[in-house]
């Protein structure tokens, strides 16, 4: 009988791997990652052979732009450790512009992206990170004398695809959380209609960046996505769905606050803001930092990153819902609740009382009744 | 003397006990899930799994029962037609709708002494179906985050997108607060107009009739 141990992933030619290690990457340390990419896009095994074809023969030129960001995905990215980000960046892609990266600086730097603007028209991939303020037209950020907006627009509009890496260049983010004084927006809200990918997170999973370029250079198109631009490979679970504490959840066992004997032992993080069961992202299954964690795992819980305008609606991040509008900080939806069913209480008991005394309202009959 | 009438027919009664029941239930369990108040004392439990398969199960229970009134609206007699919760339509239903609301706010002396909903009852009523609509696609919606691309998240994930999944579940959360605000009321003027107008406005939710005084003139 044939069972799923039997199936064997069909072998990388030879020939690539020659190819591959003449180049000076380490033999295994390729089919390693050939082979985590394609799990991580959710192919099956038979497909590494063809992972290992695109990765090795096209080397596209990716662009690498900031705007109103932390750097944190560029980071999140160099801490990538399949393969070594050096090994990345020089061998499988060709970077030809990363602020963060690049040893040009100035009108230098910004003549490198025009130049393979030009050079690379409809071909390269843009990698977008942070938002872009339109306030002040477009004033509040301004690259080699351009603003943003136009930039943005300009470099999307000529790409081959673009990936929004963070959930700034995704939804806006942190800038544009309220009152978004720079009317910050998502790269998609700038440009609609352009071919579009969003990996949020708060950084961005550097794995999850790599299998979408991966999964762009093996099939020449972007993955399947939610409707919120992600793709389905990463994000098409919630975190609650897949998370090692869930069965504390469904037992009942939850930490009422941090460092207290149940948060010790494990136990679910929902009583303290936990938002994972409003989160859509593959955190409990590819991790962080080359796996080795992720928030709740290290014993926080998840504050939704990965959602849209997360720093308006996760937050407070440590109380399940958020602020009821209008009202004070804390003031819960519950106490709320109770002070109405309770001032309800009150008011009908009142009415009731003073119902009870009032005069003159007899039915009909009943003065009849005496009457007769 | 009164006249008996039989009032409320049989779905009528059927669906307004199922929803009794089910907000009940709804509203226990919902607030457990949002707030958990017990906590278990070993893993062998499953207190927040049942509070959450007993919500799922009472929640179609109730959806089957409002979708079923709402359906028995163009069936039913005039006391359940969906024209009895719009008094305000007719010159009738405004006069007495002014007529009741005075009863209630002590400045007039009596009620609209209609054996069907009371007027200003009407139009509340009319407001709680908003409300059970609501909690209905909101809470579908928000259940449905459990299997993207099932059929929940098929007929009402979009609202998560739209509106946002935590907006929502405040939104469902404050609801319950309001149901329970006109529970309160609701039981409070069943038992007024029970006391006052004598027409069994509460053993009619039972048994189907009420009484009217016969009009002599």
């Amino acid at each position: 009988m044939k069972t799923d141990l039997d199936i064997v992933s069909p072998p990388i030619p030879e020939e690539i791997l020659q190819r591959v290690e003449a180049k000076g990457i380490n033999r295994r340390d390729f089919i390693k990652f050939c082979t985590a990419t394609t799990a991580a896009l959710a192919l099956p095994v038979s497909f590494i052979p063809t992972v290992a074809q695109a990765v090795e023969d096209k080397r596209p030129p990716v662009i690498w732009v900031e705007y109103q960001s932390c750097s944190g995905d560029s980071e999140a990215f160099l801490r990538a450790n399949q393969p070594t980000a050096g090994e990345l960046i020089l061998d499988l892609l060709s970077i030809e512009y990363a602020e963060v990266l690049m040893a040009a600086a100035g009108h230098q730097a910004e003549e490198a992206k025009n130049q393979a603007m030009e050079k690379y028209k409809g071909q390269y991939i843009l990698i977008v990170e942070g938002s872009i303020p339109t306030g002040a037209g477009g004033g509040y950020c301004t690259i080699g004398g351009q603003s943003a907006v136009d930039d943005c627009k300009k470099l999307v509009q000529n790409a081959a695809a673009t990936i929004c890496v963070g959930s700034c260049s995704s939804f806006g983010g942190i800038p544009a959380a309220a009152p978004n004084p720079t009317s910050a927006v998502s790269v998609g809200s700038l440009v609609p209609g352009a071919a579009i990918v969003n990996l949020p997170g708060c950084p961005v999973n550097a794995d999850n960046l790599t299998a979408t370029i991966v999964h762009f250079l093996t099939f020449g198109k972007l993955p399947a996505v939610d409707r919120l631009g992600r793709p389905k490979f990463a994000y098409g679970k919630r975190i609650h769905d897949n998370c090692e504490r869930r069965g504390h959840f469904d037992a009942g066992q939850y930490a009422e606050s941090f460092g207290d004997d149940a948060h010790r032992q494990g136990h679910c993080l929902y009583k303290v803001g936990c938002k994972g069961p409003e989160t859509f992202h593959n955190c409990p299954t590819i991790r962080y930092n080359e796996g080795t964690s992720w928030p709740i795992m290290a014993g926080h819980g998840c504050i939704g990153c990965s959602e849209p305008e997360f720093w308006d609606t996760m937050s407070p991040f440590y109380r399940r819902l958020p602020k009821v509008p209008g009202f004070g900080i804390e003031d819960t939806a519950d106490k709320i609740g109770i002070g109405l069913a309770a001032a309800t209480a009150v008011a009908f008991g009142i009415h009731g009382v003073a119902s009870c005394f009032r005069k003159g309202d007899s039915m009909e009959e009943d003065k009849t009744g005496k009457e007769g | 003397m009164h006249e008996i009438h039989y009032v409320w027919q049989w779905p009528v009664r059927i669906c307004h006990w199922i929803n009794v029941i089910s907000i009940v239930m709804l509203s226990i369990t919902g607030f457990f899930i949002g707030r958990p108040f017990m906590t278990a004392p070993d893993t062998s439990l499953y207190i927040m799994g049942w509070a959450r398969m007993l919500h799922f199960s009472f929640a179609y229970l109730f959806t089957v029962s409002v979708a079923a009134r709402i359906i028995w609206m163009f069936i039913g007699n005039e006391h359940a037609s969906w024209r009895s919760f719009f008094p305000w339509l007719t010159r009738k239903g405004r006069a007495e709708f002014v007529e009741m609301l005075r009863y209630y706010t002590f400045t007039g002396k009596h009620t609209s002494r209609g054996i069907g909903h009371n007027p200003v009852a009407a139009t509340a009523y009319f407001g709680i179906f908003i409300l059970f609509i609501f909690q209905i696609v909101s809470g579908f919606a928000i259940y449905g985050q459990f299997a993207p691309g099932g059929l929940w998240d098929g007929i009402l994930g979009g609202l998560n997108v739209l509106v946002g999944n935590q907006w929502l579940r405040l939104m469902h959360h404050g609801v319950m607060w309001l149901l329970v605000g006109f529970t309160i009321n609701h039981v409070y003027s069943g038992w007024l107009m029970d006391v006052k107008e004598r027409t069994g406005t509460m053993s009619g939710i039972f048994s189907g009739y009420r009484f009217s005084a016969r009009k002599d003139h």
